[in-house]
């Protein structure tokens, strides 16, 4: 599609761009600031360059914490968009129960953050919650607040309860977009269900699992709220994410020059990995 | 296979809802009572937990707070994000692509990096411990995808309309207000959805930025725990009165919302 050329459509952008840009310029600077410097207090600072950058990157801190948000938000990936396209592909085309489970899938994704860690940290207890209780009842020994693996597991699990469903929903649309006439010239050639999946559906789904891809890696890379509420962060540091190592840091310990350089890193790297999920979305487009 | 296909859903449907049951039973039984024994069902039924937290003004006033600046954010947010979305939809002008990933990256920026620019910011500037901070704060992420999906939908509406209204003499405002606003309503109930989704779950800015007047739900939820241990009833009916209000709203946008699936556009 041809748009006119007119400047004057700024007029119109101006005010989402002051608003966005008053929250996040200046913070955005900010930081930038604090990571330059050495603060004692407003009147003492020094110029430090890019010391707090060297020290950051080999603080075992940001390391640790790199590497399991790595591994989580790939197991995040691999779980929930298999998992999410499945579940679309149950869900009941049209009519009365397709609204009832499209609103049934809709409820994890409400419930505010905090309290999808309450419910965990409930549902997950061997003295009150059902989950815990049922483990620890076939002989599994199983307890989040102390053994590592099952911490790691169960925030896992609690991300693949609350988020898959955003996949789901989002390939649900996907496979309403496709007209009835592939499924027809399909069913003429006899072709398989595994073969109208491969070679019909997903193809077609590119476009929304490409945008699911990326809400979902985004929002699992910035996690914070739900293993705060649910262990804290460990037992020991394993399950300490990037943003929680980092407020750990700023308002914790209150260390706002490498906590500046660490903000800068950690928005670099997401930065970095949008911009391929971006290239690589307006190039499928194009096509 | 359909059969099949009936099964699996209801095993998910199952896995999805077990979690919210046991809260919501858990809202119902004394602190004895889950303390005690493993029940499926209250053995003695008890509003008592609902009753603290009616009774109580630091309790209900964390729902009134942040259903306010939620609110708040939704207006602000599809007031500025219309006329862009309009801008992006039909025009071409210098900067436009990037301006755009721009305010893409802004829904990708973590909280926890402008935790404490945020905090100094805002207290410089009168709004910490206000419902139009936590809105304002909110928009960073909230605007980006509302002008995202608002974007959407009006490419689908037909320049030759906004044409056709210039050539009978509406002015811009005049059309934009009669004519093309109704045409994408459903796209703006969808937007609205979500950013009363995004702004309703958000925590981490919400606390940083209020500390008593526009305290929200979220944080004096953390009051349940005390150096008597954790009050799991009035915890888990709160949990349960802060879904309430998203099982509302979904319930009266899911028309809207199904018509937003079925085009294709989230």
């Amino acid at each position: 599609m041809n748009k006119p050329h007119s400047n004057k459509a700024w007029f119109l952008v101006l005010p989402v761009f002051i608003l966005v840009a008053f929250s996040a310029i200046v913070p955005l600077m900010t930081v930038v600031n604090y990571s330059l410097q050495d603060i004692f207090d407003v009147s003492t600072r020094y110029f430090v360059g890019t010391e707090w950058y060297r020290e950051i990157l080999n603080d075992s801190r940001l390391q640790d914490s790199l590497v399991r948000q790595f591994i989580f938000s790939g197991s995040v990936l691999l779980i929930e968009i298999p998992l999410g396209i499945g579940v679309a592909l149950m869900m009941p085309k049209s009519g009365k129960w397709s609204v009832i489970s499209l609103l049934v899938l809709a409820l994890p994704l409400l419930v505010p953050l905090n309290v999808v860690g309450t419910i965990w940290q409930i549902f997950g207890r061997a003295d009150i919650g059902l989950f815990g209780w049922a483990l620890n009842a076939i002989g599994i020994d199983y307890n989040y607040a102390a053994n590592p693996i099952d911490a790691w597991l169960t925030v896992l699990l609690m991300d693949v309860w609350h988020w898959t469903s955003l996949v789901a929903l989002l390939s649900f649309s996907g496979l309403r977009a496709i007209p009835d006439a592939y499924y027809q010239a399909a069913s003429i050639d006899r072709a398989s269900a595994w073969a109208v999946f491969r070679y019909i559906q997903l193809p077609k789904l590119k476009s929304v699992l490409l945008i699911g891809v990326l809400l979902r890696f985004m929002d699992s890379f910035m996690i914070y709220t739900e293993p705060f509420v649910l262990t804290g962060g460990g037992p020991g540091n394993s399950t300490t994410f990037l943003s929680q190592a980092l407020t750990k840091m700023a308002v914790g310990q209150f260390d706002i020059g490498p906590a500046g350089a660490f903000s800068i890193i950690y928005f670099l790297i997401i930065l970095l990995v949008s911009w391929l999920f971006y290239t690589a979305m307006t190039h499928s487009d194009n096509k | 296979m359909n059969k099949k296909k009936t099964i699996g859903l209801s095993v998910y449907i199952l896995f999805l809802l077990l979690p919210l049951y046991w809260l919501l039973m858990m809202s119902f039984k004394s602190n004895q009572e889950i303390l005690g024994t493993l029940t499926f069902w209250p053995n003695d039924f008890t509003f008592a937990n609902y009753m603290t937290i009616f009774t109580d003004a630091s309790w209900y006033m964390g729902y009134i707070n942040s259903i306010y600046y939620v609110s708040l954010n939704m207006v602000i947010t599809l007031l500025v994000a219309l006329p862009a979305a309009y801008a992006f939809s039909r025009f071409r002008f210098i900067g436009d692509k990037h301006l755009f990933f721009w305010l893409l990256t802004n829904r990708m920026s973590p909280p926890a990096v402008f935790l404490l620019p945020f905090f100094q910011l805002y207290s410089s500037v009168g709004l910490f411990d206000t419902h139009i901070g936590v809105a304002l704060a909110h928009c960073l992420f909230n605007v980006p995808l509302a002008v995202w999906i608002l974007e959407g939908f009006m490419s689908g509406v037909p320049r030759e309309i906004d044409e056709t209204a210039y050539i009978d003499g509406y002015s811009f405002p005049k059309f934009f207000t009669k004519i093309f606003i109704p045409l994408i309503s459903s796209g703006i109930g969808v937007t609205a959805f979500f950013c009363f989704m995004f702004s309703w779950v958000e925590l981490l800015l919400a606390r940083t930025l209020t500390s008593v007047s526009a305290k929200p739900i979220a944080a004096v939820m953390t009051r349940t725990v005390s150096a008597s241990g954790i009050d799991w009833g009035v915890l888990a009916a709160a949990g349960v009165l802060t879904i309430l209000p998203g099982v509302l709203v979904i319930w009266f946008v899911r028309n809207h919302v199904a018509k937003g699936f079925a085009l294709g556009r989230v």
